[in-house]
């Protein structure tokens, strides 16, 4: 491609972003007026029961099979984690070779654990901010056992030995037929429910759910195309997909959850509406090119490197509207992260999404990426993204979705507590001593003077104790699902309030 | 439906904006690069072998693209020259990794071309490496009282031998060790081609 060509294109690409921009200004998507803003707060108890009504069961349904995966997946990263510093354990059986079991780990957790409990969470919060019941969630239910039929055939696939080969793409496309059909069957819903809404306003949270709801089907069909890819475009492409599964679907999943708890829980509405809306144009520009910083220093067009880079850079925008406002929304109410578990969880996700993706920015740098490409501090930094930010705010939202879809409080106050800590402490072990083992294996390879052999010599202790963080993690997540299940049989005491971590003091 | 419609074409708009970025682009770019005069169609030994890769998951921890002396020295670990889109011609699925919990493999071939140094370094990584974290892989093996015809035996470092048996390499292993030799992409390029 030569220079003209990439300028012109720049420039269209330029020009069509400002041009969206401009069109949605004038089409007063920027409100004056905090009217959409409110919508969180403005429904009545009568319209929140049949609300939640509606979705109960279809999102019990969803966050069942999430608990599942997750439980399955910790199990499986746990063992692909001692397997890295243990390499003769558990070899004799080759589905439990590290290049399976790991592989088994990211499956699950990237299409078990995390559409389900966004999928679960998203049902939840459709009726409530579209201000009518949930339509068509009998197509989600069907959706829903399809997709999960699909997922346990491609785990079988990836344990037997069946493969695309692809990193985040490995479920044969045969197979991905039915998750592909189970997703458009999940997502029938909100457009149902769009269609049936009460409300003038669309509040941010559906537009971060609705545009990813449409992003995902498409990413998953083009990612899996087959015979159409070859060579480095295969590469490009599938670095495409795998960024933008991140950005494009779970992100805007959890910050859809993020702005409705957020508010909710805290009783005032989000700080700027108006900058949430910008956080959301910019993520959708910014985010979907961000691919190719994968690709740096290696044999794709030097153009399409710069560009995700540049991309990647850019990404502050969204994020930092996204963390001043969060911020500016919390202040004088941090004393709330005392007693609701749900905030906590949240609160701290949300922040994890700051860091992982200033980090994420930063190490898209040349001179970064030419340190952290290839090691362990790669693996951190997307644990921190999908873990610190995606699975800790989904834990908040289910503390608060499961007593409305059970119409019964979470028995064990102190369960919650456990898992919370039991996860902050397993998860601090495992990023920071990953990072700090990713970097010197980086150094220990850039240096032409040492063996390569000194850069996985010295991981060792790291890897170690990311199976330390990664068994503290796995331990907090058999108590939340333990939780889940008590809750489920309606163990423990009918209590009408909610479950507090800590007694409020009157007047708190 | 006016909030929505919006929605959807912005979001669509800025899908597409990614999607020719990083796929429409790099294939109108790419699909008519040639292989280069020296690199061989594979084998259907090699690809054979090359599905035994990719169903044991070796890319996750082996990369198959040295980077360029200007920025890391992949060619003084003897990974050689930076690669090309050409060097990738026959690939498909593409095998680039992102990992290098273990050393580039693009000229693995042409650095260790002994298949006798294949099949014992599968069967048992640390009796040549000590210190590998690399997985041993006896299902790709079979240890039997005594060898019979065309049986493929594999010469282990002495300590490493089961007792009172000899080890058969399995024609996966066979298979993995052709595809891993004929790994070798040393032959010349131009430089900076397709950067």
């Amino acid at each position: 491609m030569d220079t003209v060509s990439i300028l012109l294109s720049s420039f269209v690409l330029s020009i069509t972003g400002l041009f969206a921009f401009v069109w949605s200004l004038r089409k007063r998507l920027f409100d004056a007026t905090s009217e959409a803003a409110n919508i969180v707060f403005t429904d009545d108890e009568a319209q929140r029961e049949e609300a939640d009504r509606s979705s109960a069961f279809v999102c019990f349904v969803l966050l069942s099979c999430a608990v599942v995966w997750l439980l399955a997946g910790s199990l499986a990263g746990l063992t692909s984690s001692i397997k890295l510093h243990e390499p003769d354990w558990l070899t004799q059986q080759a589905w439990l070779t590290f290049g399976r079991i790991r592989t088994i780990h990211l499956n699950i957790i990237a299409y078990g654990w995390a559409p389900m409990a966004a999928f679960g969470v998203a049902n939840w919060m459709l009726p409530r901010l579209l201000k009518t019941p949930l339509q068509g969630a009998r197509f989600a239910i069907l959706g829903c056992m399809l997709w999960n039929a699909g997922l346990i055939a491609g785990v079988g696939c990836i344990a037997a030995g069946i493969s695309d080969g692809l990193e985040w793409l490995e479920i044969p496309w045969q197979v991905d037929i039915l998750i592909v059909i189970g997703g458009a069957l999940m997502g029938l819903p909100l457009v149902y429910t769009l269609q049936a809404r009460k409300t003038g306003h669309l509040y941010v949270s559906i537009w971060y759910m609705g545009a990813a709801l449409f992003w995902f089907p498409i990413l998953f069909l083009i990612g899996n195309l087959p015979t159409l890819h070859f060579g480095v475009e295969q590469a490009t492409m599938n670095w495409w997909f795998g960024h933008n599964v991140l950005g494009l679907f779970y992100t805007p999943m959890a910050l859809a959850s993020v702005y409705y708890f957020l508010p909710k829980i805290i009783g005032r509405p989000v700080q700027s509406y108006n900058l949430s809306l910008l956080g959301f144009w910019t993520l959708a520009f910014f985010y979907g090119q961000v691919g190719g910083h994968h690709l740096v220093g290696g044999p794709v067009p030097g153009w399409l490197t710069t560009l995700s880079i540049v991309q990647s850079v850019m990404m502050i925008v969204p994020v930092l509207a996204f963390s001043v406002n969060q911020h500016l929304t919390m202040r004088g109410h941090f004393k709330h992260l005392i007693y609701s578990p749900t905030l906590r969880f949240i609160v701290l996700g949300g922040m994890m999404y700051t860091l992982s993706s200033l980090q994420g920015s930063v190490e898209a740098i040349r001179s970064v990426n030419t340190v952290t490409h290839f090691t362990h501090f790669t693996v951190a930094h997307a644990h921190l993204g999908l873990y610190g930010f995606f699975t800790m705010v989904m834990f908040g939202s289910i503390y608060f979705v499961m007593p409305r879809v059970m119409s019964w409080e979470w028995p064990y106050p102190w369960l919650i507590a456990a898992h919370f800590w039991l996860v902050v402490l397993g998860f601090s072990i495992y990023f920071i001593g990953l990072t700090i083992g990713g970097w010197l294996q980086g150094m220990a390879m850039l240096d032409a003077n040492q063996p390569f052999m000194e850069s996985v010599k010295l991981t060792i202790p790291y890897l170690q104790s990311r199976s330390l963080g990664g068994a503290i993690m796995t331990l907090g997540h058999f108590v939340f699902a333990y939780h889940f299940i008590a809750m489920a049989l309606r163990h423990g005491p009918s209590r009408t309030g909610a479950a507090l971590l800590h007694v409020r003091p009157a007047g708190a | 439906m006016h909030d929505e419609l919006k929605l959807l074409s912005g979001a669509m708009i800025t899908l597409a904006l990614a999607t020719s970025a990083l796929v429409v682009l790099p294939f109108m770019q790419l699909k008519n690069v040639e292989p280069p005069t020296a690199l061989k169609p594979y084998t259907s030994a090699q690809l054979r072998g090359r599905e035994v890769y990719i169903k044991n998951g070796c890319i996750y921890c082996h990369s198959q693209q040295p980077r360029d002396k200007a920025q890391a020295p992949d060619d003084k670990r003897g990974w050689g020259r930076a690669s090309v889109a050409a060097d990738y011609y026959y690939d498909r699925p593409h095998l680039l990794g992102t990992m290098r919990t273990g050393p580039d493999l693009f000229n693995i071939g042409a650095r260790q071309p002994s298949a006798d140094w294949h099949l014992g370094h599968l069967y048992q990584p640390r009796a040549y490496t000590p210190g590998s974290i690399m997985p041993s892989y006896p299902f790709l093996f079979e240890a039997k009282e005594k060898a019979d015809s065309g049986d493929r035996v594999v010469n282990l470092p002495p300590g490493y031998k089961p007792i009172g048996k000899v080890v058969i390499a399995s024609q996966e292993a066979l298979d993995l060790v052709a595809y891993l030799q004929g790994l070798d992409h040393t032959y010349p390029v131009m430089e900076g081609k397709a950067k």
